[in-house]
């Protein structure tokens, strides 16, 4: 009947609670030029719906999200990227 | 001495020829009026993310240039919006990172790329061998597809 502590187990796992820290990743990777003609790139700062995500979700710096946000548009101007849509992902 | 770039989309319905020649004429018109032409993409034909005239793909030319005065931009852009064959155009002017980045991609060291066209490239061919032997493959998925059915009903 010897308990220790490391017998005690938690009722739910207690690292669920953890949020993971956002980032920029164009501060951290260096990355200084978005280019407006690699749609793939851009893929991954628009919801299902086309629309433009928010810096609190993407995590960019001010600077970058505005460069990020110049691309996408210029990217649908040039069709590359749709103005509206459903199911992109 | 101001670097720019100018994107536009040709009409797919042209011949392979005429296509060429309506990149051509823009280029001829840039070294023309004393620019300096760094680099043509022909970044082929594309699907378009919506319809434009009523086509639903375009080819791509991407022409960068040096200029000295930037008064050709103008006359540049008159030139495309008059041309029935051209679609859609952009033109930017490229900072210095912009130079870097173009640079780089000629010489594909932008890294993420070639790996993605890599897998691209490879798997097709691992894929060709495989297709031969699909009837095998089926007995195999089947009980991997109903599995998460079978969850999903309890």
């Amino acid at each position: 009947m010897a308990t220790s502590k490391d017998d005690i187990k938690f009722l739910s796992n207690p690292k669920i609670g953890q949020k993971r820290k956002k980032y920029c990743r164009f501060r951290r990777f260096g990355i200084k030029y978005i280019d407006f003609k690699d749609p793939s790139f851009l893929i991954q700062f628009v919801n299902e719906q086309g629309k433009i995500l928010p810096r609190r979700i993407t995590g960019n710096s001010l600077k970058y999200q505005r460069k990020v946000t110049v691309a996408i548009k210029r990217a649908r101007h040039l069709a590359l990227m749709p103005y509206v849509t459903d199911l992109l992902k | 001495m101001k670097q720019l770039e100018v994107t536009f989309i040709v009409d797919p319905v042209l011949s392979g020829d005429e296509i060429q020649a309506t990149a051509q004429t823009y280029v001829d018109l840039l070294k023309n009026n004393g620019c300096t032409i760094v680099h043509v993409d022909d970044m082929g034909l594309r699907t378009l993310a919506f319809p434009i005239h009523k086509r639903n793909s375009g080819v791509y030319f991407c022409i960068e240039f040096q200029t000295p005065t930037g008064s050709i931009i103008d006359n540049m852009e008159l030139a495309l919006r008059r041309d029935e064959r051209i679609m859609r155009f952009l033109t930017v002017k490229l900072d210095k990172y912009g130079i870097k980045y173009n640079e780089d991609k000629r010489n594909g060291l932008i890294g993420k790329k070639s790996r993605r066209q890599d897998k691209k490239e490879v798997a097709p061919v691992v894929a060709a061998p495989v297709a031969p032997v699909a009837p095998v493959t089926p007995v195999v998925e089947a009980p991997v597809v109903k599995a998460p059915l079978a969850e999903e009903e309890e």
